[in-house]
């Protein structure tokens, strides 16, 4: 078991499964098939990321160094809130992007989302979890990877 | 709303506390809960009043853009200084698709687009000919000045407002954009603050003659990501002169840059207008440091993957101009694509080919004898997003090549130098 305190950008407290990515995550690239095909879960579908290409990411905690790809990467996070099939929390290993803080802003104010967010868990977080791992998330910010 | 740090003045915290209406409100709510997860100290006034909005396309997946949309047209929210947008997706007449292509465009992934077209000029599109991801260009009008604080998005556009033009943006994702325009604020952090706008990266450019824009954009996006680098020895190919010719240059760097990388600024020593202004005094402490020669750049480019599932089959499509094509830019290729048929015998091209640019100029072109030209080579000029066009499960169908870096990144389009295009297009050289 180990802790990282990470920034609260959107609090919550949670405990549920990570999903992994180790590089950027392309937010269109990755929601993008599922949303389209209306799906009620999301399987990540950028092949350029073969951490978490095909695994499915709707509930779990996505935990990312930061997101890249398309500036319509905010509203693609909005949309996955709104559609419910996002993932339950988005834990940053560094400084939240511009594009994803975009999405999380508007899915808690636009679309009454409880998405979680937590940045700056620091490098060392993202070399401690593994996909399949537990995590338990705090309100202060605080994450276990049990 | 919770508890946010930045210090609001009174009339902002007033419409925040909903003076103006609730979807005023959470308009200016979600502007300070962004700014504030960037450590922004304040909201500060958008001066170049014109907006540009990336979100171009009524993508059907987008539900919750136009649900968004129909609440701030019930608001009574405008910009009032109006706004751009990024191209449309689509273009029949110059831009054809099978009968396959036209029922997944019109009845599924772009089957909001009327509508959405509808609610934009509700909340203040300016036109229809303002469909364009080169709002500066003279012809389109949208053109800040030095100094301007922006509420744009569209990374290329926001790039070359930052860096050539000397306005102040961040690289704001859809949405945000539109916000900013509406309330007349944006958040005070990043590239709108002076530190924000120092480099910390020095590039040397050290190479045998003038890098193609493309691919020397390309190299320094990926190794610099989202920080600004200035860049060195540029000059020596391209003077030191802001004429139409570095600016169609700096726009296509620029868009390579942002889109390989993250880049939303950049300062081109003795060229653009803060570097011209401040030289070294951009420069942050201990920058990191990156050299490109001629090895660097053919290393850069010799490692674009290519996603064509016939690797040595010819293209069967080409798009040229993303971003759009400047005027100047459609006379040249024009020309030389003329040149390059009469050379090898052939009356039109060998690929079939689309070059896209702005409305306005796109106007402005068909009026000269030049579009009869690009005409009689049988190449098409459109107003079209490649990067929509090419942003379907479709595309696998064809074998796209560009010279545009932006558009091999984000589709499965084979990049190619604009030589290389050159020649394949005019029949000189077939691949």
């Amino acid at each position: 078991m180990k802790q990282f305190k990470g920034r609260v950008l959107a609090g919550g407290s949670w405990k549920g499964e990570a999903v992994v990515s180790r590089q950027g995550v392309n937010t269109l690239a990755t929601f993008q098939k599922s949303a389209l095909k209306n799906a009620k879960q999301v399987y990540a579908s950028d092949q350029n990321n073969p951490d978490i290409f095909e695994k499915n990411i709707t509930g779990k905690a996505l935990c990312l160094p930061i997101t890249i790809g398309s500036t319509t990467g905010g509203l693609v996070i909005q949309t996955v809130c709104a559609m419910k099939i996002n993932p339950a929390a988005f834990l940053f290993s560094e400084h939240i992007d511009p594009l994803a803080a975009s999405g999380i802003v508007l899915a808690r104010i636009w679309e009454d989302s409880p998405v979680i967010a937590v940045d700056m868990l620091g490098e060392e977080f993202l070399n401690t979890v593994k996909t399949g791992d537990t995590v338990e998330i705090a309100e202060d910010g605080t994450v276990t990877v049990c | 709303m919770a508890k946010y740090k930045m210090q609001l003045t009174p009339e902002q915290e007033a419409i925040l506390n909903g003076a103006e209406g609730e979807v005023k409100a959470k308009i200016m709510e979600t502007l300070v809960m962004f700014g504030d997860m960037f450590g922004a100290t304040k909201l500060v006034p958008v001066t170049h009043g014109q907006g540009h909005l990336v979100t171009s396309f009524g993508i059907g997946l987008l539900k919750p853009l136009f649900s968004t949309m129909d609440k701030l047209i019930a608001g009574g929210m405008k910009a009032e200084g109006g706004f751009s947008v990024d191209p449309r997706p689509l273009d029949y007449a110059n831009v054809k698709c099978n009968a396959l292509e036209r029922l997944v465009f019109d009845k599924i992934l772009y089957s909001k687009q009327a509508m959405y077209e509808e609610q934009l000029k509700k909340v203040g599109l300016t036109g229809g000919s303002k469909f364009t991801c080169a709002c500066y260009l003279d012809e389109v009008g949208n053109q800040p000045k030095a100094g301007d604080v922006l509420s744009w998005a569209e990374s290329s556009a926001v790039v070359y407002a930052n860096s050539v033009l000397g306005a102040r943006c961040n690289r704001n994702s859809g949405m945000i954009d539109l916000f900013g325009s509406i309330i007349g604020y944006v958040p005070y952090f990043g590239l709108v603050t002076d530190e924000g706008r120092k480099a910390t990266w020095k590039v040397y450019v050290k190479t045998t003659k003038k890098p193609e824009a493309q691919i020397l954009g390309s190299a320094v996006g990926m190794k610099v990501m989202e920080d600004v680098p200035y860049v060195y020895g540029l000059d020596k190919f391209i003077g030191d002169e802001l004429n139409d010719e570095n600016k169609a240059y700096l726009k296509d760097f620029g868009a390579a840059t942002a889109s390989n990388g993250a880049v939303g600024l950049y300062h081109i020593d003795n060229l653009t207008p803060e570097a011209k202004a401040q030289g070294e005094k951009l420069l942050a402490e201990n920058c990191r440091e990156y050299v490109i020669d001629d090895a660097e750049l053919e290393r850069v480019y010799k490692s674009y993957p290519v996603m064509w599932k016939k690797k040595d089959k010819k293209a069967d499509l080409c798009f040229i101009g993303c971003p759009h094509l400047t005027y100047a830019q459609l006379y040249d290729w024009t020309d030389k694509i003329a040149a390059g048929l009469k050379a090898s015998g052939r009356k039109k091209v060998a690929v079939r080919t689309v070059l896209t640019t702005a409305p306005d100029v796109a106007e402005k072109f068909k009026k000269t004898a030049g579009y009869e030209k690009l005409k009689a080579t049988g190449a098409k000029l459109s107003s079209i997003c490649p990067l929509m066009y090419t942003n379907n499960p479709l595309t696998k169908m064809h074998r796209i090549m560009t010279s545009s870096n932006k558009l091999r990144t984000y589709s499965a389009a084979r990049y190619y130098k604009d030589e290389e295009i050159l020649a394949m297009i005019t029949g000189k050289e077939g691949r």
